[in-house]
């Protein structure tokens, strides 16, 4: 079950994988994601559900090996099979006609934008893409976003590949010249995603953002993932994960996010990829040797 | 048996010392050895009329597992057991068996009653340990095939019966691993895990096959199910934590018992960094709640080297609704008890965590819909408790995720699901039992309504009534 069908590394530090799970394939909407895995003493973490191919029974996931289990989910191989999967969950994205759509996507963030972007377009929706990254190489996605969208802007923070500067310039740009938005969807970093919140806000701009806290089961069991919106408690895995932008306590969603740095990173230095009981055999080129790349 | 002696006394159960049992997750209840059992056993008066049975959900025929024991017939007793209950080793360690068949056994009124609760549990490891646990011929295939949603103990005793009778058997379950509560919220040092496994194991010898990682309503609905299933029993639980609703609740380091126990006891969080999902638990930890959640949290929290952890509760000892045994132990393990007290704020640090519990003084007024009396708060009674982790274990609420994804599934007030005495819900083929329609109750109550439900869809199947002697 679970079977790594392709694999293929996209960015220094981000993988694309292809998994055959037929279920889920069958019932994926946009805005779903699965909880994984990936070995018998391992953790359970989200990954969004960024397409399906129902005919052949796969799903797609792009995701950023940043810690323990994404590092581990980076060590398997095409043939191996994911311990656990499970999905889809959360709540499919409200998509409807809205007219001219903003969708931003930050990091490892522009995965998750994929699927509602293809909805959005698919219902009619005129698309613009801001896609944003470190640098060059870690920009990604752009062919998927240019495929659905009228244009696409991708901006670097060092300038090394588009225009130099955050996605909330060239979204603030867009807003300053008067261009017709009528919804945005804005995927990545906390201080990205609130930073664009806080450009919508003033000219009340119909805007949604993907949160991603800390999940245990990913059902509306555990409360850790609890968020608050519009002054409420609200449970992400179930009740989102995505949110109107400018209802999210954000400074509470960040601090949430880092509940566990301290012990995390422990981990991380504990982290050995050929000692893990997975016997995930020797492989070459892959980033789970070094360090934390970014050192995040 | 005429030479009884008869003893007031009951044989008390050896356990492990407190201080020791605080620094691991081995069961602390040690399990009476043959000659205790034996001795206990024979206290029994062999009631013409038990009264025990009387006080037992599912009806376990007391008397007659008794005398084995006494016999030292010890498999043979607990194959008596299991006439009526699949799992006797999990029920003779957590059934509130004071409020139950020991409640009302006769020779409790004017000393202690027998430790039917331990018996039925000695018996239960001795055959697991002497005995290779036999799994009963497998009988003709009905050709009918059920879907039992939700491993806890109503799905897996529900599952067993159907499996016995011959029927094709799927359960679902959304975690990794089955067992329900039994697994994710029950700590191991009350039920070790080999027990649960054992009994799943059996489940397996039966036939039944276990789908993890499948959550019904997201991963197929009920009428996806329906097709390929001739009927379904749901048994989701109340597995949803319940918050207190007052401020900084979200503040790092609050938890919801569900969570706490979970990482603990489905993720082995007690053992980070060798398994990778972490859990956070300071010096000082509050626990609001006094049920056996609250209970279990507690110990666990002393159990990962909380030095302080003490259970706040707004009614008094008397009214804490957990097994006496869990409330002993936890005293004995130094949790402390604060009672007629509410939290009603939480407030944290510069970062973020939650160092302070604002709690405000009760009393206890007049008796509420449940016939306690009703806590009622003392104005300007407020005063501050130190906290590093607070864990909420103020009770659960139904699992929306069937109910909601199937329209025409009738469900209460509050959201569990409506039922007739066979067990049937609104929509033709679906069965329900459990938590999922009672609320928060036991694991014997819920093993029972699997049990009912099981006939009613052997009987809807078959026409005919279930085979006697089930549970070999
Ligand atoms: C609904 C949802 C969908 C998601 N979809 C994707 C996806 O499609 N692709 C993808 O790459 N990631 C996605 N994530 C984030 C992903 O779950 C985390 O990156 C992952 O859990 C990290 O686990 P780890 O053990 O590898 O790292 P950890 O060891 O747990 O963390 C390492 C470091 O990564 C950072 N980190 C941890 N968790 C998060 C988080 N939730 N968000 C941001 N940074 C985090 C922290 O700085 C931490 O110190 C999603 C999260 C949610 C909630
Ligand atoms: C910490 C704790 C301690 C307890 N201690 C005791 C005790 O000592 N004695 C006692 O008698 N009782 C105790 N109880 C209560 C007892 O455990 C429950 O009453 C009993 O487990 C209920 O059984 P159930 O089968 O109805 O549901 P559960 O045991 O809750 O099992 C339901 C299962 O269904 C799964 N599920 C839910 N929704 C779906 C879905 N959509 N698709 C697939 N699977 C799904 C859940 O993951 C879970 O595994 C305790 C409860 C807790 C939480
Ligand atoms: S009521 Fe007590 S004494 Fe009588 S049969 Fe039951 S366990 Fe024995
Ligand atoms: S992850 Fe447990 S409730 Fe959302």
């Amino acid at each position: 079950m679970n079977e790594i069908v392709s694999k293929e590394q996209i960015a220094p530090d981000t993988w694309r994988l292809v998994v055959r799970a037929p279920e889920i394939a069958r019932r994926r909407k946009a805005g779903q994601f699965v909880v994984l895995r990936v070995h018998e003493k391992g953790e359970r973490f989200p990954l969004t559900l960024v397409s399906s191919d129902p005919d052949a029974g796969t799903i797609e996931l792009i995701f950023q090996a940043v810690g323990t289990s994404t590092k581990l989910l980076a060590a398997l191989q095409p043939g191996e099979d994911i311990l656990d999967l499970v999905g889809p969950l959360g709540r499919p994205t409200h998509i409807e006609h809205f007219g001219r759509c903003v969708v931003i996507g930050g990091g490892y963030g522009m995965a998750p934008v994929i699927p509602i972007a293809q909805a959005l377009h698919d219902a009619g929706n005129e698309l613009v893409g801001i896609n944003g990254a470190r640098s060059a190489d870690h920009v990604i996605l752009v062919d998927r976003m240019g495929a659905i969208c009228q244009r696409v802007e991708v901006c670097t923070d060092d300038g090394s590949l588009g225009r130099q500067g955050f996605v909330t310039a060239v979204l603030q740009e867009m807003i300053e010249a008067d261009e017709r938005i009528d919804f945005v969807l804005a995927i990545g970093p906390t201080p990205m995603m609130r930073g664009v919140a806080e450009l919508t806000r003033p000219n009340g701009i119909n805007t949604v953002v993907s949160l991603n806290p800390i999940m245990v089961d990913g059902t509306g069991m555990c409360g850790g993932c609890r968020v608050e919106v519009a002054g409420e408690t609200k449970f992400a895995c179930v009740d989102g994960p995505e949110f109107d932008a400018h209802e999210v306590d954000f400074d509470m969603l960040m601090r949430r996010q880092r509940m566990y740095d301290g012990l995390e990173s422990d981990a991380t230095r504990m982290f050995k990829p050929h000692s893990t009981p997975l016997d995930a055999p020797a492989h070459e080129g892959c980033c789970c040797e070094e360090d934390r790349p970014d050192g995040k | 048996m005429g030479s009884r002696v008869m003893t007031q006394q009951r044989q008390p159960m050896p356990e492990r010392p407190a201080d020791e049992r605080v620094r691991d997750f081995d069961e602390v209840p040690i399990g009476y050895t043959a000659e205790m059992a034996v001795a206990e056993a024979q206290r029994c008066l062999q009631c013409k009329r038990p009264m025990c049975v009387e006080g037992c959900p599912v009806k376990v025929k007391i008397p007659q597992f008794v005398e084995l024991i006494a016999q030292g017939r010890f498999s043979e007793a607990a194959r008596k057991i299991k006439q009526t209950n699949a799992f006797p080793a999990i029920c003779g360690r957590v059934c509130p068996q004071e409020g139950q068949c020991e409640l009302t056994c006769v020779l409790g009124r004017r000393g202690e009653p027998v430790a039917i609760g331990r018996l039925e549990r000695f018996a239960a490891d001795w055959e697991r340990a002497h005995d290779e646990v036999e799994a009963p011929a497998h009988p003709a295939p009905t050709g009918h095939s059920i879907g039992v949603v939700g491993s806890g103990p109503g799905g897996l005793a529900c599952a067993a019966d159907l499996a016995m009778w011959g029927h094709d058997v799927t359960v679902y379950e959304l975690f990794h691993a089955p067992g329900g509560v039994l697994r994710y919220g029950i700590p191991r040092f009350r039920l070790p895990r080999a027990v649960l496994n054992a009994e799943l194991d059996y489940l397996s010898k039966l036939g039944v096959t276990i789908r993890t990682n499948f959550v019904v309503g997201r991963t197929a609905t009920i009428d996806e199910l329906l097709q390929e299933h001739d009927a379904i029993f749901v048994a989701t639980g109340a597995g949803l934590p319940r918050f207190l609703g007052i401020p900084g609740e979200n503040l790092l380091g609050v938890y919801s018992a569900n969570e706490f126990l979970t990482r603990v006891n489905l993720m082995r969080a007690d053992r980070f960094p060798e398994y990778d999902t972490p859990v956070h638990c300071g010096d000082n930890v509050i626990v609001v709640g006094a049920g056996n959640v609250a209970m279990d949290a507690a110990r666990t929290a002393r159990r990962l080297g909380a030095e302080n952890v003490t259970v706040v509760y707004r009614r008094t000892r008397g009214e804490m609704p957990a097994r006496v045994e869990e409330i002993e132990h936890a005293e004995q393990e130094d949790v402390r008890m604060h009672f007629l007290l509410s939290p009603i704020e939480l407030r944290g640090d510069d970062d973020g965590w939650a160092r302070v519990a604002v709690c405000r003084r009760m009393e206890l007024g007049e008796p509420d819909e449940t016939g306690r009396r009703r806590p009622v708060p003392v104005e300007g009674s407020e005063f501050e408790l130190p906290c590093d982790t607070v864990i909420v274990a103020v009770g659960s609420r139904a699992h929306p995720l069937v109910p909601d994804t199937t329209p025409d599934l009738d469900v209460s007030r509050r959201g569990y699901v409506a039922i007739d005495d066979s067990g049937a819900t609104s929509k033709p083929g679906v069965f329900a039992g459990g938590d999922i329609v009672t609320g928060s109750a036991t694991v014997i109550e819920a093993m029972g309504a699997g049990r009912r439900a099981a006939e009613s869809i052997h009987r809807s199947l078959t026409g005919q009534e279930p085979p006697n002697g089930n549970g070999g």
